[in-house]
C-alpha cells in the first residue's frame, strides 16, 4: 500500500473516494452518499480535549445539517471499537469513520495527514452532490473552527440545488447499510 | 469573527445601550467553565459600572450537560413571567448552585429556583412540559454558531469575538478597559 500524502484537494475537484469502517461490522463509501452534500471533518483523536468541544459542537448543530439534507462525516485515525466508545459517553449522533488500516490512509488523499503525530489535521471539506469539493478549511490543531463556515458554505450550495430533509436519512440509511 | 445577531432589546441586558462596553456572553447553565465565569463577569460589573453592559445568551450543549437546556428554558421562563430583574436572579442563582450535587439543576429544582425569584414554579413545570420557551433558547443557540461560537462560555466584547483568558479578571478588565477606550475614542472622533 501507497502511504504518500496527496496534496489537498482544490475546491471544484473530485473529492476523493474511499471506503471505512463506520463500526466495527459496517463499512461506509462517500460515492454511496453522491447526490447529498457532505461534510467531511477530520480531527486528530477521539478523547483529546479540543476534539470534544468541536465534535461536541457539531453534534448539537446536526439539526441544521439535516435541514439542509447533508451528511456529515466524523474520521480520525481511531479504530472503530474506539470511535464506538468514544460517540457512546460523548452521545455523537453522526459516524465516525475509522481511517485506522493502513492507518490515515484517506486523511493521506486528502492532504491532511501528520506524519508527526501519526494523526490527521483538523481539517473540514464540504463536498456537494455531485461529489466535487466546494469548501475546505484547516484549522490550527489546538482551535476549534466551529460550525459558521460549513454552515455557509452549505447555504451556497443548497441555494442552487434544494433538498428535501426528509430524504436525508432514507439516503444515509441505504448508504450504510 | 464577529456577533452576527446584533444586541437588540429582545436580549437580556444588564446595563444601558449606549455603554463604552457591551459584553456579550454566550453560556450553558451546566458548564462548568461558565460556572467559573460568572464571578469574574460580576467582578467587571463591579469595576466598570455604568460604562458596562453585559449580555447573556442560551447556548445549552444539550448532548452532553443533560439539564442544560431545560435550564435555559427555566430561565427564558422566569424572565417572561417575572421580568428582567427576575431573570437576572434566576441566572445567578443557576450558576451559584450548578455544582451543589448531581441533581442541583433538575427540573424540581429549577422550579425552586424561579420560587425563590418570585415566579411561581407551577408556571415553570408546565412551561417546561409544553418546550414553551425553547424556540427561544433555539433562536440563541443558532446566532451563537452564526457568530463563531465554538464553544462555552464564549465572550464577544463590542460586537468581536474575544478568544483570550477571562479566569484572570485583572486580565479580562484590561481587555475590556482597552475596549472602552478605543470606543471613547471613536465617539469623541463623531463629534
Amino acid at each position: 500500500m501507497l502511504l504518500l500524502s496527496s496534496p489537498v484537494p482544490n475546491v471544484g475537484a473530485s473529492a476523493p473516494d474511499f471506503e471505512l469502517r463506520m463500526t466495527p461490522q459496517r463499512s461506509l463509501r462517500l460515492s454511496s452518499l453522491r447526490g447529498r452534500p457532505v461534510v467531511l471533518v477530520f480531527y486528530p483523536a477521539d478523547w483529546s480535549p479540543v476534539c470534544g468541544d468541536q465534535l461536541t459542537l457539531l453534534n448539537e448543530v446536526l439539526p441544521e445539517f439535516e435541514q439542509l439534507g447533508t451528511v456529515l462525516l466524523g474520521v480520525s485515525v481511531d479504530g472503530a471499537w474506539c470511535h464506538g466508545a468514544y460517540a457512546g459517553e460523548r452521545r455523537i449522533r453522526f459516524p465516525l469513520l475509522a481511517d485506522f488500516e493502513p492507518k490515515g490512509e484517506v486523511a493521506r488523499a486528502y492532504g491532511v495527514f501528520r506524519a508527526e503525530d501519526g494523526t490527521s489535521e483538523r481539517a473540514l471539506f464540504v463536498i456537494d452532490a455531485a461529489g466535487e469539493v466546494r469548501w475546505r478549511h484547516v484549522a490550527p490543531v489546538n482551535e476549534n473552527p466551529g460550525a459558521d463556515g460549513i454552515l455557509t458554505a452549505l447555504e451556497q450550495i443548497v441555494a442552487r440545488i434544494p433538498l428535501m430533509p426528509a430524504e436525508t436519512d432514507r439516503h444515509v440509511r441505504e448508504a450504510i447499510v | 469573527m464577529s456577533l452576527t445577531p446584533l444586541v437588540t432589546s429582545r436580549d437580556h441586558q444588564l446595563g444601558v445601550a449606549d455603554a463604552l462596553v457591551t459584553l456579550v456572553e454566550y453560556g450553558d447553565y451546566e458548564c462548568p467553565h461558565c460556572a467559573r465565569a460568572h464571578p469574574v463577569v460580576k467582578e467587571m460589573q463591579r469595576r466598570f459600572g455604568e460604562h458596562l453592559r453585559v449580555v447573556f445568551r442560551n447556548f445549552p450543549l444539550a448532548q452532553v450537560h443533560p439539564f442544560a437546556l431545560h435550564a435555559a428554558e427555566a430561565a427564558e421562563c422566569v424572565a417572561v413571567h417575572g421580568g428582567e430583574d427576575a431573570f437576572w436572579r434566576m441566572h445567578d442563582a443557576l450558576f451559584e448552585h450548578q455544582q451543589d450535587s448531581p441533581t442541583s439543576l433538575a427540573d424540581e429544582r429549577l422550579a425552586a429556583y424561579a420560587e425563590a425569584v418570585g415566579v411561581d414554579g407551577a408556571l415553570v413545570v408546565r412551561d417546561l412540559a409544553n418546550q414553551a420557551h425553547l424556540d427561544r433558547v433555539r433562536e440563541d443557540f443558532r446566532g451563537g454558531v452564526r457568530s463563531g461560537v465554538n464553544g462555552t462560555p464564549s465572550f464577544f466584547v463590542n460586537g468581536e469575538r474575544y478568544d483570550g483568558d477571562w479566569t484572570d479578571a485583572e486580565h479580562f478588565a484590561s481587555v475590556l478597559g482597552r475596549a472602552a477606550k478605543e470606543r471613547g475614542r471613536s465617539m469623541t472622533g463623531m463629534r
